[in-house]
């Protein structure tokens, strides 16, 4: 089995934020959904944030402070790039919001995340990545599985780069660590294995 | 006709969660699909629970949509057309 | 890729039968399975039509032994698992590294939905073993341990694209030698907070639906489940097990276009058909028959019919949505349809597509609209979409 290198991550857990090692903002005061905003105003730039669900938002932020070091678009074609995450919870944050909507009437603007491969959707539109993806639930974040499947997408050449990891929300309690896996290395670079995943997943 | 507009502006905003406008930044004509405000189709539902949620008037063919949706003046008339009486 | 994955065993449950010799026959006669709800209350009762499975979670779990607190999912997904291993013919999965992957949308919701009314009236009264099911992964371990599988257990969920993507993954897996066999596939199970959800975005036919139609509606939801037994070319041999057919391609893209609709000229389905033919060294000539994704609502058939007319140009092989005899099974969808699918290479037939009767204005070819045999079916596509945007392709052939 080939090796391959994760250039980048960021960690959203306990309100901090670190990418590649730094912590980049803290905040212990504001609500999930107000922490999100504050990390980085994205809809300012990009309105369709505001309608997303709180999975799809940390999905999304998270995203975009990984990229903004090193977007794949810039050397592989769109087809050429993955994302495959996973979590616990589901979409369960929003399907208990739902449901509680249809009490009333049900939202059609709330019915349409409550699938958890939704925030892959929103990544794949901001970022326009196409190629493969996938959504697996576990446990907790499960870096043997996430490395073996991750490495078996780039060995067989369907894909050049994957976008992947753990995007876990619910309620006010939160759990992200998302990271970018190329074949080659990159200023940033550690390698993509389930020890060095676990050291950073722990430390942060 | 003036208030009613008032009030709908407000109403979506709330419900559309478009956080970076104000009402005051929708104007009364404007398109409120693709391009002007720029709503998609899963917003074009929650507008058809809006109307039915505070005034009582139900959208049964989603086709219909781009008429009734088409601006906040719109919209407007379609429910001053089509609300029921106020019940007790 | 060292090597390719194999179905050797079938097994289907859904609106139109208990079984894959029940479902032949239903197809056969072009009897659909879409009529009014019956296994819940619901404001919707006789407003709109669903796909149910006609066995009650009473008489499921008696001819499985099992209790009916499982969940409907569960149990209708071990029924379909146990008639894929019996039809595979291998007496003991586990001498073998066995796996299962399974795709459900629902999971457990069938009886949370219902503990949440009760608790909603009273706390205390709500029985929780109702809610002790109700993860996606709960169910595949119920499944898991129904047959006592353990080298590896896996759920996904990414909508109605769940289960083909299971037999994607299945059959990577036993390619790259991590498994010699996997069950893969689907089941999900028809609720209140589905019907209530796909209501609200207003794509559900208060008619039977009629996919690739110009004039149709919209959807009817449906549930069941469909899994294939995967194994190993080790497997065959050894086993001296006959095999079904190969899975001799798949691919999954991005459309990257929006949360629940298709790209006007379905780009992210056509990138998916293409790779998928790609991967198994196969011209568009070659496809015998088309499983379409075909929901049946504006927007799908437009999109998935404009990209198979791109990708086969004036050669459109015979295609059809079976949605129109099961209904929209979800999560269960890939699976169902992958098993007709190698149904059809096997026995030689090709499915219609119930009640097309007008030509799509977008495109120029036409579903099926009769069943037929002695058909030579060597290569069959099996198309799932799913919400976020995720397209699959699957190709199966004889082998």
């Amino acid at each position: 089995m080939m090796k391959y290198f994760v250039n980048g991550f960021c960690r959203i857990n306990n309100r901090k934020v670190t990418v590649n090692d730094i912590l980049i903002y803290e905040d212990h005061q504001s609500s999930f959904y107000d922490f999100l905003l504050k990390i980085y105003p994205l809809g300012e730039i990009y309105p369709k944030y505001y309608k997303m669900d709180n999975l799809s938002k940390a999905g999304v932020i998270a995203s975009e402070l990984l990229l903004q070091n090193e977007n794949p678009n810039q050397k592989y074609k769109p087809e050429d790039i993955a994302v495959v995450l996973s979590n616990h919870s589901s979409s369960l944050d929003t399907d208990l919001r739902y449901q509680k909507s249809t009490e009333k009437i049900p939202s059609p603007a709330l019915f349409v995340y409550t699938l958890p491969n939704i925030v892959i959707g929103e990544i794949c539109i901001r970022n326009k990545f196409k190629g493969e993806n996938a959504f697996f639930i576990h446990e907790a974040f499960n870096p043997e599985y996430m490395v073996k499947y991750v490495d078996l997408l780039l060995q067989n050449n369907q894909t050049e780069a994957c976008l992947s990891g753990w995007v876990e929300v619910l309620g006010e309690n939160h759990d992200v660590f998302l990271y970018l896996v190329e074949k080659k290395k990159s200023d940033y670079s550690f390698n993509h294995s389930m020890e060095d995943l676990l050291k950073k997943y722990n430390n942060y | 006709m003036e208030q009613l507009m008032q009030t709908l502006k407000v109403q979506i905003i709330e419900a559309l969660n478009l956080r970076h406008l104000k009402p005051e930044d929708i104007k009364d004509d404007e398109p409120l699909f693709v391009e002007g405000v720029g709503l998609d189709s899963i917003d074009a539902l929650e507008l058809i629970v809006l109307l039915q949620q505070h005034y009582g008037v139900k959208v049964e063919d989603p086709s219909q949509g781009p008429q009734i949706f088409r601006s906040v003046k719109s919209m407007a008339e379609y429910i001053e057309n089509n609300k029921k009486p106020q019940s007790a | 890729m060292k090597s390719k994955a194999y179905a050797a065993g079938l097994g289907v449950i859904s609106a139109i039968g208990k079984d894959l010799a029940e479902n032949l026959e239903a197809l056969k006669n072009h009897q659909a399975g879409i009529g009014p709800i019956t296994l819940f209350e619901s404001i919707h009762k006789n407003k709109l039509p669903v796909g149910e499975v006609k066995v009650t979670n009473e008489k499921l779990a008696s001819s499985l032994k099992l209790p009916t607190t499982l969940t409907r999912t569960a149990l209708l997904g071990i029924h379909a698992v146990k008639e894929a291993i019996q039809s595979s013919g291998i007496p003991e999965l586990r001498k073998w590294r066995c796996g299962i992957i399974s795709g459900t949308t629902v999971g457990g919701m069938d009886k949370s939905e219902q503990y949440y009314e009760t608790f909603m009236r009273n706390e205390d009264s709500a029985p929780l073993h109702q809610i002790k099911n109700h993860e996606c992964g709960k169910i595949t371990e119920l499944i898991a341990s129904h047959f006592q599988i353990q080298d590896f257990i896996s759920t996904i969920n990414t909508a109605c694209s769940s289960s083909a993507n299971s037999i994607m993954l299945g059959s990577k897996l036993i390619a790259n030698d991590q498994l010699d066999i996997v069950i893969a596939g689907g089941t999900d199970a028809l609720t209140r907070f589905t019907l209530n959800g796909f209501n609200s975005l207003m794509i559900l036919d208060s008619e039977p639906c009629r996919p690739f139609d110009e004039t149709r509606k919209g959807l009817n939801l449906g549930e069941g489940a469909g899994y294939i037994v995967l194994v190993s070319e080790k497997v065959l041999e050894q086993e001296k097990v006959r095999p079904l057919a190969i899975v001799s391609g798949y691919a999954n893209t991005n459309d990257a276009f929006h949360q629940t609709a298709s790209s006007p000229e379905g780009r992210g389905s056509f990138s998916a058909m293409k790779s998928a033919l790609e991967m198994a060294n196969l011209m568009p000539t070659d496809i015998d028959y088309i499983n379409l994704h075909g929901t049946g609502t504006q927007n799908n058939d437009s999109s998935e019919g404009i990209a198979v007319e791109r990708l086969f140009g004036e050669n459109v092989p015979k295609a059809s949505s079976t949605k129109s005899f099961t209904g929209h099974t979800l999560g269960a969808s890939g699976g169902i349809e992958a098993v007709y699918s190698i149904a059809s290479i096997q026995s030689k037939v090709v499915y219609p597509n119930l009640r097309f009767n007008h030509q799509m204005s977008e495109i120029k070819f036409a579903p099926l609209k009769s069943f037929q045999k002695g058909v030579e079916v060597n290569h069959v596509m099996s198309n799932s979409f799913g919400f976020g945007g995720n397209c699959s392709s699957l190709t199966f052939s004889s082998c």
